[in-house]
């Protein structure tokens, strides 16, 4: 093995994205990545029984199309990584079984790693020539997470200093979406109907963020008091008769999401002194978060990164640049005894 | 978990019985397997999957590791149905196999038969758990000329007060009141009788199952009506 460029393969179960990626040590060679998406649609949300049948059959197509994208074989491997959490268990369970009987079929040493660390990771594959400089802030936004996270060292200092006390902010996009009666996955169509809208028409509240409640949750987000009051707005003006202004509705509610999670994710830096701010998570697919993290980061003098989009969403790459770096440090393999952990604390970058 | 070969027999198995373990044993299970039939990956010929039926999360685990092995190793995998593998042993037809010895199913007819002995000939019904108080079910007549299972029809799903009437239904009256039944409480599936299933097929050029996990039940979920009111 190359020990400074280890060539990895990357294996993501998560939620409803089947990834595979491979790296040689800081270099994305595949991503590639079949969703089940579509099939949630119906459904308004992610259902963890569909989306785990989905990866069992979308596993082996994706991992030999990784394998024709990178033009490597599995013999040329020096590892294999595997998101062993967190993320929901069914799912999980999958990509879990298949790494590990993959490892001892090709024989190769197998990492099982953490998913939101892999997010943070991901930010090493980017191939403008610049390099993560630590520590950071990091915010993790996505349809199942919202965490944000002091990062020291990737491997062995993530802290995390806060994280959503009930819905994910990608969870309340497509609650509200779905009130306004438009299709799933809510952040896209949210940002769509917006875009004609007026971020202050309405003033819709900022979850932890009154005074009482930062002395408890600092860093903690809460979303599901703002899906209520976009729908106990929305019910007011039915009541009376009214049209419902989508686009006013949408883009304030929008614009309190991205006011919160900005807010905190600046106080962290400014409060414990990190000028550097990472954003992650299928979230900052949505223009309006990258803009106002643009405005406010520069505005403060913090330096904002934010990876390609392809490395923001779930993905397999993250998870084999992960790899990589324990392997390239000379880390362990991991035991093969490990279980999926859908609550794996953020502190395990590698799960025991 | 299994390791077998036409001529050698069972060279290892093993087994663990705690349905909540499957993702956390699988790699163990394997490596311990290998190692105790003294097998590279690379010597075996094919990896046998059992897809079911089965309850979900186990299933899939299962089928996601055989696939996975055998993309690893570079061998074919080659899927079974899991019933099959219950009756190959049930009806006598691992033990047959193992023996060399061709199946007679006349010989319960010629000869006193040892009490134990299970009887090739006999029509059996293997139901196992499906767990939320249904039984998964495949009906088989015997073991045939080469020693493998005759299925009578495609496993199914069936709650217990309607398992009779299930079974009936596709195989007749007589088949219920003679067939003996496999206790769906414990009827595990030997990965030892797939794995020489799997041989016996391949040697008598006979097809495997399809490539599809048999859940036999659609995923929990129900279509959302109209967001509730909160005012």
């Amino acid at each position: 093995m190359s020990a400074t460029e280890p060539l990895v393969l990357g294996i993501e179960t998560s939620c409803d994205e089947t990834g595979i990626g491979i790296v040689r040590g800081r270099t994305l060679l595949a991503n590639v990545i079949a969703s089940s998406m579509d099939e949630h649609a119906r459904y308004g949300g992610v259902v963890p029984e569909i989306a785990a049948r989905a990866h069992l059959e979308a596993l082996q197509p994706t991992l030999e199309a990784a394998l024709a994208e990178a033009g490597v074989t599995l013999g040329d491997l020096d590892a294999i990584a595997v998101t062993s959490g967190p993320g929901l268990a069914g799912a999980l369970m999958v990509g879990v079984g298949a790494a590990k009987a993959l490892a001892l079929g090709a024989g190769k040493p197998l990492y099982a790693v953490n998913h939101l660390v892999g997010h943070v990771g991901a930010d090493v594959l980017r191939d403008d020539g610049s390099e993560i400089e630590l520590p950071t802030i990091a915010l993790l936004v996505s349809g199942g997470h919202t965490s944000l996270l002091h990062v020291r060292d990737l491997l062995d200092d993530v802290e995390l200093l806060g994280e959503t006390i009930d819905d994910a902010a990608g969870e309340a996009f497509d609650k509200v979406a779905r009130l306004l009666g438009l299709p799933y996955p809510g952040g896209p169509q949210i940002d769509r109907v917006a875009a004609d809208g007026d971020p202050k028409a309405i003033r819709f509240p900022r979850g932890l963020t009154l005074p009482k409640d930062l002395a408890q949750h600092r860093y903690d987000f809460s979303f599901s008091g703002l899906k209520t009051a976009v729908a106990r707005h929305v019910e007011k003006l039915q009541n009376a008769g009214s049209d419902v202004p989508t686009a006013d509705v949408a883009a304030s509610f929008r614009e309190a999401v991205v006011d919160v999670l900005l807010t905190k994710a600046l106080a962290a830096c400014a409060e414990l002194g990190v000028p550097r701010l990472l954003l992650g998570g299928g979230v900052v697919a949505n223009a309006r978060v990258r803009q106002v993290a643009a405005e406010r980061c520069a505005a403060a003098g913090i330096e904002l990164r934010i990876p390609p989009l392809a490395l923001c969403t779930d993905n397999g790459a993250m998870i084999a640049a992960l790899g990589a770096e324990l392997a390239s440090r000379g880390r362990a393999p991991s035991p093969l005894g490990f279980g999926a952990d859908s609550t794996l604390p953020v502190t395990s970058a590698q799960a025991s | 978990m299994a390791v077998v070969d036409r001529d050698g027999g069972v060279l290892a198995e093993v087994t663990e019985l705690d349905t909540r373990r499957h993702a956390e044993v699988i790699g163990e299970s394997i490596a311990f397997c290998l190692d105790a039939a003294g097998v590279a990956p690379d010597e075996l010929s094919a990896v046998v999957a059992g897809m079911g039926p089965g309850p979900f999360t186990g299933l899939r685990v299962g089928i996601a590791a055989a696939r996975a092995f055998a993309f690893g190793a570079g061998k074919p995998c080659l899927p079974l149905i899991s019933h099959d593998a219950i009756a190959f042993e049930r009806l006598g037809g691992l033990a047959l196999a193992i023996s060399g010895e061709a199946p007679d199913p006349a010989a319960t007819e010629t000869a006193a038969p040892e009490p134990a002995a299970p009887d090739p000939a006999a029509p059996l019904l293997v139901i196992t758990d499906a767990r939320r108080r249904e039984l998964y079910w495949s009906a088989f007549s015997g073991l045939d000329d080469a020693g493998l299972p005759v299925r009578l029809a495609a496993p199914e799903l069936a709650r217990p007060a309607e398992l009779d009437e299930a079974v009936a239904g596709s195989c007749g009256s007589a088949f219920v009141a003679e067939a003996t039944r496999t206790d769906p409480t414990s009827t595990p599936v030997s990965a030892a009788a797939l794995g020489m299933l799997g041989e016996v097929l391949f040697a008598a050029g006979r097809p495997f199952a399809r490539d599809e996990p048999l859940y036999l039940r659609s995923p929990d979920v129900t279509v959302p009506g109209a967001p509730k009111r909160v005012s």
